[in-house]
């Protein structure tokens, strides 16, 4: 049966019934309550947890567990993310799994702790050193955020790849009905350090990058064959594709809703994978349609990018044009992307592509 | 007198390791290795392994050994530890990487008592990367970084952790600083190492040891003089002892 709970409690919960006995990280708003849950119910379930001086211990801790064996947690959100870079990248390199939760906050440097999604780009493109992508989970309720869990940590091991749980503050913050799923048996990973050897671990002065470039490059294409996910509604007639995840995917389903009953021809396609992008729900598009539009908050137009590139090759003989509608933080109420959308449908706003 | 003993390698080195001529990481590698063999530790062993010349260990190790990033192993030992009591976790790590870079983890994991075993080579200066100047470096010292030697009125004055361990952190179980200068100071050393092991074994809480290292190539010295300079510059000021023994109450 559903029941009232606060974003980033039930999310705690998931992650710990989706098998995650691992958590160390730092407080951040609007993350903490992840780790204030997980403080005390980790233990609980036979788990460990450490408050970590820094993300940066964070998420080496997470490393550290995740190469014993055991489905590792860290959560955090804009400058947090940034100090755990390395640490990703080492995970990646090393095809060390793991979930990190980010719950984004809106602005550049310390920022603001307004929800947004201005790091779409870092989470999407790999946002530390070297040439790895995680894969980025964008749920747009708490309900699927929790369902979410599970998936997440089962991708990563089947990958060896960090899975990015993008969210938003406000998927943290707010209160939501859910159910949650029920507990999950683990056990530690085949690779796992055991102090035994029995996994004979590549050392980094015998590997190969080039060998491993072509495995790299095969498991990203699986990734991008199988993984993506997405929701989409109305895109095989429509005039106007709208793209956008998360929360204010919700709200411009609400719009797309509202616009078609008032007869304009839109849809929407919401990423649930923001990598992979889901290019196969662009593959849908009516070969007619007029133009791709973004919803987003962030200031400058981040997703446009990717919109803008998978209509280009999913409708190859048509320049179709992409525009952004970029809404810095908050989430856009419906009538603002009503009213937008009559402005791009108007001539009045220039496309970014 | 002494039997004649059999020169043996240690059951888990597989392979010669890239120290330079005159090192004192192979002495201790080997001391280490000993231990473990003599507290029957063989298949119980992880090893978290700093950036720099103490990454050399991972490549003559056969047993399970992770790279951690740049002054991040006190923090991966943790994770390691935190789902692993029972296994030994011991980081392997330089001056630079213990203290230098990797100061907030190392403090932090012995402020919160992991029980896990930090050795930390040091040779006071970054030998990997051609000998700059690191925590440790000495006053006066040149190396690359400081030409004219350490100034310490203006970049601090060389720490001494296994000293600050055994003041300030209560449930610390051992502190201790050795170094390889000469066969009496080796078995020394070799007994710091397995007091330290042996305490993690029993939970006892962190354990901690250095090790005063000689660093030819860097320190522009002959082996033999590196191991003069360790005696006659650096034990006056690092001296070589335990500050901390095991199931001693704090001071």
């Amino acid at each position: 049966m559903a029941e009232m709970m606060k974003g980033n409690e039930a999310i705690a919960e998931a992650a710990v019934r989706a098998g995650a006995r691992f958590y160390a990280g730092y407080p951040i708003t609007p993350s903490s309550e992840i780790m204030e849950y997980l403080s005390w119910r980790m233990a609980e379930v036979g788990g460990s947890f450490v408050q970590a001086e820094s993300e940066l211990a964070g998420i080496n801790m997470v490393i550290g567990a995740s190469a014993c064996g055991v489905r590792a947690l860290t959560a955090s959100s804009g400058p947090g993310i940034s100090l755990k870079q390395e640490g990703i990248s080492t995970l990646c390199d090393e095809g060390l799994p793991a979930v990190v939760i980010t719950q984004v906050r809106y602005g550049n440097g310390l920022g603001t702790l307004f929800t947004a999604q201005c790091d779409y780009n870092r989470e999407t493109r790999g946002g530390g050193q070297g040439d790895y992508r995680c894969i980025v989970l964008c749920p747009s309720s708490v309900q699927e955020f929790v369902d979410l869990m599970l998936p997440a940590y089962e991708l990563s091991e089947k990958y060896r790849i960090v899975v990015v749980m993008m969210g938003e503050g406000t998927l943290g913050q707010m209160m939501e009905p859910v159910t949650l799923p029920d507990f999950v048996e683990t056990k530690r990973t085949p690779w796992a350090l055991t102090g035994k050897y029995d996994y004979k671990k590549i050392g980094i002065f015998e590997r190969d990058s080039r060998k491993e470039a072509v495995e790299l490059r095969e498991k990203y294409a699986a990734i991008k064959e199988n993984e993506q996910r997405w929701f989409d509604e109305g895109v095989e007639d429509a005039d106007y594709v709208f793209v956008a995840y998360g929360v204010p995917g919700r709200a411009t389903l609400g719009a797309i809703r509202e616009l078609r009953a008032e007869g304009e021809k839109v849809g929407l396609i919401r990423p649930i994978t923001a990598w992979p992008f889901p290019e196969k729900a662009f593959a849908k598009i009516n070969p007619a349609c007029k133009g791709v539009i973004t919803v987003e908050e962030n200031a400058t137009g981040q997703l446009v990018d990717d919109a803008a590139l998978y209509i280009k090759k999913t409708h190859k003989d048509r320049n179709i044009p992409a525009y952004a509608l970029t809404y810095v933080y908050n989430t856009p109420p419906i009538r603002s992307i009503k009213a937008d959308y009559h402005r791009i449908k108007n001539g009045e706003v220039k496309e970014v592509y | 007198m002494a039997a004649t003993r059999e020169r043996k390698v240690p059951a888990l080195v597989d392979k010669p390791m890239d120290f330079c001529p005159g090192c004192g990481h192979g002495i201790v590698s080997r001391l280490i290795m000993e231990a473990l063999e003599e507290l029957d530790q063989l298949d119980n062993i992880i090893f978290p392994i700093g950036v720099g010349c103490s990454s050399n260990l991972g490549a003559g190790l056969e047993c399970d050994r992770l790279h951690c990033c740049h002054g991040r192993a006190g923090a991966v030992a943790t994770g390691m530890k935190r789902v692993s009591p029972d296994t030994l976790v011991v980081s392997y790590q330089g001056d630079g990487d213990a203290y230098n870079i990797g100061i907030a983890e190392t403090f932090n994991a012995a402020y919160r008592n992991e029980n896990i075993t930090v050795i930390v080579i040091n040779n006071t200066n970054f030998g990997m990367t051609g000998g700059q100047m690191s925590l440790t470096t000495m006053e006066g010292q040149k190396t690359s970084t400081s030409i004219y030697g350490r100034d310490c009125s203006v970049t601090g004055y060389p720490i001494r952790f296994p000293e600050i361990v055994a003041r300030e952190f209560p449930g610390a179980a051992y502190a201790a600083r050795g170094t390889v200068t000469n066969p009496a100071n080796i078995n020394k050393l070799k007994g710091y190492i397995k007091n330290a092991l042996q305490a993690q074994l029993n939970h006892e809480g962190y354990s901690i040891v250095e090790v005063l290292s000689p660093c030819p190539i860097n320190w522009g010295l002959t082996p033999v003089k590196a191991m003069e300079r360790i005696e006659k510059e650096l034990i006056p000021y690092y001296p070589i002892g335990e500050f901390k023994k095991r199931g001693e109450e704090q001071k």
